[in-house]
């Protein structure tokens, strides 16, 4: 069995031999330091911090004897088409002047519409109608229920209606006049 | 003037306590942070200003981009119940073992018809392949499903029902998925539940952002 010479006073030192220097135990620790702190900047700023959040959703009851009256004067409908359009017209259509009434914006312009509607109408009258084409997205649909809240439209005073193919044809004629794929 | 030694002190201090607290805050953050449990469907839900946190305990719908539905019941309480009242009501004659092995399965993605055969199966289909909860109008199974979901939960505080009843899609999913979803909903004469959303800030200058300093001033 091999041995390790432990006994270190197995020779005295002679006067040429110098004593062994004793070398200190401490270690430097500020590359260490660095290391940890770096790792805790990069965990912070990695982590997002991506708590999901939940929107209330009331659905009206389909109960046809509680229809409510919209008044023209108070009526906003906005559309929601392909390719994140969104286009609105107040109080009712008319024939004639389907051209002028009927606009097109965009998610950024909308906002400023609905927030000049609602300042522009009695609070009583107010009527936001929203309706979805069948090629828009589910982001469409909250967002604009999301626009809803951030301009402070009061619950009631907007709701999801169905679309009627006038306005779908409608829809799909602005659609190819501007080349919306 | 006799000469005033100031004895040299080093300059190296003690980096040991520094390097506790760095590695103290590390171990910290690393444990403190919760861990996002590995989503099975890839879906990116839509943002909404609403700041109230989803719950962890929930039955959700789930539609991924290509609108197939998936249910994922929460409620380990209520799970065997929602599946049992199912079972019968639906008359899909599973066994007792067949309904345990359903009661184990996270995510429900599957026809009513299919689910016998899938149980036999000895491997569990990926919920990526699955086929999806049928929800065209003319049978629409989510809304036998939330039937069970009600069965199960009647005589409990409905508002507690209201507050775990998610829906959580993916932005670029179509409309008509989101309106079966809806549909299926009111069939069973539930008119209020959730959406999942990822929370965004409130943009400057909006009449909500005004509301709120409003009310803080």
């Amino acid at each position: 069995m091999a041995e390790l010479d432990t006994s270190g006073g197995g020779h005295k030192a002679g006067p040429g031999v110098k004593k062994p220097k004793k070398l200190s135990t401490r270690v430097d620790l500020t590359p260490m330091v660095d290391l940890g702190f770096l790792l805790i900047t990069f965990f912070v700023f990695t982590t997002t911090m991506s708590q999901a959040t939940a929107m209330n959703m009331n659905e009206p009851k389909d109960d046809p004897e509680q229809q409510l009256k919209v008044k023209n004067s108070g009526a906003m409908t906005i559309l929601l088409g392909k390719g994140n359009q969104v286009y609105y017209y107040f109080g009712e259509l008319v024939p004639e002047t389907i051209s002028q009434e009927f606009k097109s914006t965009s998610f950024k312009g909308i906002r400023q519409i609905i927030v000049d509607k609602k300042k522009a109408t009695p609070i009583g009258d107010l009527m936001y109608l929203i309706k979805s084409d069948s090629t828009s997205t589910f982001n469409n649909s909250i967002d604009i229920l999301d626009e809803m809240s951030i301009s402070a439209v009061p619950p009631g005073h907007y709701a999801e209606v169905e679309i009627t193919p006038v306005e779908r044809m409608l829809i799909q004629k602005t659609e190819e006049a501007n080349g919306i794929k | 003037m006799p000469k005033v030694k100031i004895p040299r002190k080093s300059t190296t201090v003690d980096m040991t306590a520094m390097c506790d607290v760095a590695f103290l805050l590390l171990t910290f953050f690393i444990l403190a942070t919760k861990q996002k449990p590995p989503e099975a469907l890839a879906v990116k839900p839509p943002s909404s200003i609403s700041s109230k946190a989803a719950p962890d305990e929930s039955i959700l719908i789930t539609f991924t981009n290509d609108g197939k539905v998936f249910l994922l019941l929460g409620d380990e309480t209520k799970k065997g119940a929602i599946i049992e009242d199912l079972n019968t009501t639906r008359n899909l004659g599973l066994t007792p073992q067949e309904l345990v092995k359903l009661k184990k399965t996270e995510f429900i993605g599957l026809p009513l018809n299919q689910l016998k055969s899938a149980l036999a199966l000895q491997k569990e289909i990926p919920a990526a392949q699955m086929d999806g909860i049928p929800t065209d109008s003319t049978n629409n199974e989510l809304s036998y499903w939330l039937r069970s979901v009600t069965n199960a939960y009647a005589g409990e505080d409905q508002k507690k029902l209201e507050q775990i009843l998610l829906v959580k899609g993916d932005g670029n999913a179509k409309y008509p998925v989101f309106k079966r979803i809806k549909a299926a909903f009111k069939q069973n004469e539930i008119f209020k539940f959730r959406i999942v959303t990822n929370s965004k800030d409130i943009p400057l200058g909006s009449e909500v952002y005004k509301e709120s300093r409003e009310a803080n001033k």
